[in-house]
């Protein structure tokens, strides 16, 4: 690859990577903020306290 | 709760004796055993002979469990409820390693304090460079795959309410891991190593273990796939991403081609720059999802099991998650600035390794704030106060981290003793203290004890260590630091001001009061074993059976 | 968005972790293989001689990377103490690369005719003898063991398989070549020269009657760092900004 230079590269990281990585924090965090998933996920937090025993 | 009655694993779902996984297993290890019986005829590297009749051993050793286990028929244990035998199995061989390794680096810290009287000049194999992957070895995979393998073993059966899949599977995978520790202990004493830090066994023993780690995803996802829990709880994302990306790393990191299959020795597929970015991007996220991802999993389970209460964020433990492994895989080029590697990687290793402090705050942040409304246990509970410390400590070392990857802090820290002084912040305060905290909890789990022999001994070795690990970070920052400013130090008339030497010689105290800060540390472990092995023999069983019993019960009233 | 996605699909939450960790590793080892200049355009750099490279097997083999850096960093103390900054030129052929992490002894990357093979062979099989305060382990069965080298053809031939170019001159004459290395009197000198230029020919280990690990290891260090001629490197020139 020709093309590819040092000054190519630094470019893309520079824009590309950001955009890239603010993308992934937005989904991330519309996941775990989605308003429905509360339900969920206050649910699965107290799947360890009533694992072992099925006398609770 | 309905779930629950639907959520049992009943005799009838458990296949019959003519199982596909007890012709598999026992193929595999014959195959094995015919493989090493060809090196040891044909292999002319006396090397890859004494470690083809090791893996002989192995193979052997492994075929007595299966013939034993499975020859008259299935064992009770397999139709009934969770597996707990395997789990029991890891807890032991998490002792017997942990020790094994720490005295390994009792020893080699005793070599750099005392070189006249530990070193051999004729016993190759005593000597600092074999031993150091062994003690490395031996405390990062052999203590802590183990713990890794019994714990995550333990928390996806209870959180899918389901056994572990593939039936003899999970012990394969742990008889097969432990013969890959096995074999890469040996070896390194044969000096038998492809020279990659913490990835040291040669082709061989990493095609083995590649065999091993598939088995082990298999059974973490194939227990994952039949739960009956709608949810994948958090602990069992941070397992999974640790599995799955240590595949990946293992993989790629050790590429390399064998100079003949007759022999130990191999050359890597890569050279050079590109060799150090791919060794420190797998050295790097060892750290990340060995170190960090896969003992997360056990803090997400056993910090909230302890306390008896939630996880204190659901939604922050998923923030955590998705931005911890997205950041970490980036951050390895910060072992390499001011290196040959070109600058733009440097650059991104930085920034990446800087940011990645904020997911792992929010990570601690989550296990600590768990407590809340609940602080006064660590008074009364020293193995929630271990494993509380143990977060606390991941704080410290992931604050340290970004720290050091900032360019003009990495120029004096690196090639120095601090470096030492981080890792280990990280795996005595945090990985040990984390380990040690689900340990102390698994043992009278799972060998249905109402409570551990002693509280008072968890507590003297919680003094012990934590004096231990002080006294090891301390010394070894005070000695890294000196040592960068001796390295750059200048007298009045523009020369370097220390010859090397002098730096090394400067080293001595620190390096005596980081052997005794080892051996405190050990000293803990070790009455850690005493309370454990005395909880086990203890008569004192639990009044409700918290594995098997219940669901035999259930089973029963359906 | 589905809630639960991640949590009720197995299979696609394993997908998710090694897409989200694979794009981090490729996006930032891949362009090392491919962007012009990250391996600088040298004179001097020769594939180690088959004693080199037997010498060098066996510093992998004792761990001697986990306390000597073989990478002299940019910086002005590092540059002063060890000479230039190391190029990544000067270990590509390098398989594993040999930069290490921790320098509880000095780098080496530029070690080679500092010493003399006397004070090599004294500090090797005794460091203490020559450097009183030195914590380094002694290597006295060094000098004492045959050099094991049946396989360097071998070792060569996989070399060569993972792009060292070696030629298949090279590789016929490594039994020869390594013996000629170690002996000034041997027949095949001269041709091993011509094949290694720059190579140092002589009897490291100062015993006449065999070829010992000493031989190769000593062989191996005091090469290390000598083939770049930095008269024709220009740091500052475009092609080698990095």
């Amino acid at each position: 690859m020709e093309g590819l230079t040092y000054d190519t590269v630094l470019a893309f990281c520079q824009s590309w990577s950001v955009v890239y990585f603010s993308l992934m924090f937005a989904v991330a965090f519309a996941y775990a903020f989605w308003p429905s998933n509360k339900k969920r996920f206050s649910e699965a937090a107290y799947m360890p306290l009533r694992d072992s025993d099925g006398d609770e | 709760m309905k779930r629950k009655t639907s959520a049992m694993t009943t005799a009838t779902d458990l296949p019959s004796p003519l199982r596909f996984d007890l012709a598999l297993f026992p193929a595999l290890l014959a195959l094995g055993f015919i493989a090493a019986l060809i090196e040891v005829a044909r292999s002319p590297d006396p090397a890859m002979v004494v470690q083809a009749w090791t893996f002989m051993a192995c193979m052997g050793g492994i075929g007595i469990f299966y013939l034993a286990t499975y020859a008259g028929g299935l064992p009770r244990e397999e139709r009934t409820g969770y597996a707990t035998n395997v789990i029991k199995a890891g807890v032991v061989a998490s002792m017997f390693w942990g020790i094994a390794g720490m005295l390994v680096g009792v020893i080699i810290a005793l070599q750099l304090s005392f070189p006249n009287l530990f070193y051999f000049p004729d016993l190759p194999w005593t000597n600092f460079g074999r031993l150091r992957p062994l003690h490395t070895s031996a405390v990062i995979f052999a203590f802590g795959g183990n713990v890794l393998i019994a714990t995550s073993f333990y928390v996806v059966q209870r959180t899918c309410k389901a056994r572990l899949f593939g039936g003899s599977l999970p012990w394969f995978v742990f008889w097969g891991y432990n013969t890959f520790i096995v074999l890469a202990g040996t070896g390194y004493l044969l000096g038998v190593t492809q020279a990659r830090e913490y990835a040291e066994p040669e082709w061989y023993a990493d095609l083995w273990l590649t065999i091993v780690w598939v088995g082990y995803l298999a059974t973490f996802l194939g227990t994952i796939v039949k739960r009956k829990e709608p949810h994948i709880y958090v602990a069992n994302w941070f397992f999974l991403a640790f599995i799955a990306t240590i595949a990946v790393l293992h993989i790629v990191n050790n590429l390399a081609l064998p100079v003949s299959l007759l022999e130990t020795k191999s050359v890597s597929l890569f050279s050079g720059v590109q060799d150090a970015l791919i060794q420190w991007w797998y050295g790097h996220n060892a750290v990340g999802f060995f170190l960090t991802a896969g003992f997360l999993g056990i803090m997400y389970y056993f910090v909230p099991k302890r306390a008896d209460r939630p996880v204190y964020s659901y939604r922050l433990s998923i923030v955590h998650f998705w931005t911890l492994i997205f950041i970490y895989i980036w951050a390895g080029p910060h072992h390499l600035l001011y290196t040959a590697l070109p600058d733009w990687a440097q650059t991104l290793g930085m920034t990446f390794s800087v940011i990645l402090w904020m997911p792992s705050w929010g990570g601690m942040i989550n296990g600590l704030m768990t407590l809340s409304g609940a602080w006064d246990k660590l008074r009364t509970d020293p193995v929630l106060r271990m494993l509380v410390v143990s977060v606390a400590f991941y704080g410290m070392s992931t604050f340290e981290g970004p720290v050091m990857s900032v360019r003009t802090v990495n120029a004096l820290s690196h090639y120095t003793n601090w470096t030492i002084g981080h890792v280990h912040s990280g795996a005595l305060g945090w990985v040990g203290y984390v380990s040690f905290g689900a340990l102390y909890c698994l043992v009278p789990w799972l060998w249905n004890k109402k409570k551990l022999y002693s509280n008072a001994l968890v507590e003297w070795h919680f003094w012990v260590s934590t004096l231990g690990i002080v006294l090891y970070i301390t010394s070894m920052w005070v000695a890294g630091i000196m040592q960068g400013l001796m390295w750059r130090a200048y007298n009045d008339y523009g020369f370097l001001e220390y010859s090397f030497v002098e730096t090394v010689q400067a080293m001595h105290p620190y390096y005596v009061i980081r052997t005794i800060g080892g051996l405190l540390y050990l000293g803990g472990v070790l009455i850690m074993a005493y309370n454990l092995w005395r909880t086990v023999r203890s008569s004192e069983t639990a009044a409700t059976e918290p594995a098997v019993a219940p669901l035999a019960a259930l089973e029963a009233a359906q | 968005m589905n809630h639960g996605f991640f949590e009720r699909n197995s299979f696609i939450l394993l997908f998710g972790i090694l897409i989200v960790v694979a794009i981090g590793g490729a996006v930032e080892i891949a362009p090392l293989f491919w962007v012009n200049g990250t391996i600088e355009k040298v004179s001097g750099m020769r594939p180690y001689t088959p004693l080199e490279l037997a010498g060098r097997d066996i510093y992998v083999r004792e761990g001697c990377y986990l306390c000597h850096s073989q990478m002299i960093r940019s910086l002005r103390d590092e540059v002063e103490r060890y000479g230039h900054y190391s190029l990544a030129a000067e270990s590509m052929y390098d398989h594993p690369f040999q930069w290490g992490s921790e320098r509880t002894g000095p780098d080496l990357a530029r070690v080679g005719g500092k010493y003399s093979d006397e004070w090599q062979r004294a500090h090797l099989a005794d460091p203490r003898s020559v450097v009183p305060e030195s914590i380094m382990p002694p290597y006295a069965f060094l000098e004492k063991t045959p050099l094991d080298y049946r396989d360097i053809a071998d070792v060569m031939r996989a070399n060569k398989a993972v792009g060292v170019p070696y030629t298949k001159e090279q590789i016929d004459a490594a039994v020869a070549d390594l013996r000629a290395q170690a002996d000034p009197n041997a027949d095949g000198v001269d041709d091993f020269r011509k094949r290694y230029p720059k190579a140092q020919v002589r009897d490291f280990d100062g015993n006449p009657n065999q070829i010992t690990e000493a031989d190769a290891l000593i062989a191996y260090l005091q090469m290390l760092g000598t083939l770049v001629d930095f008269k024709t490197y220009h740091a500052d020139a475009p092609e080698n900004r990095r």
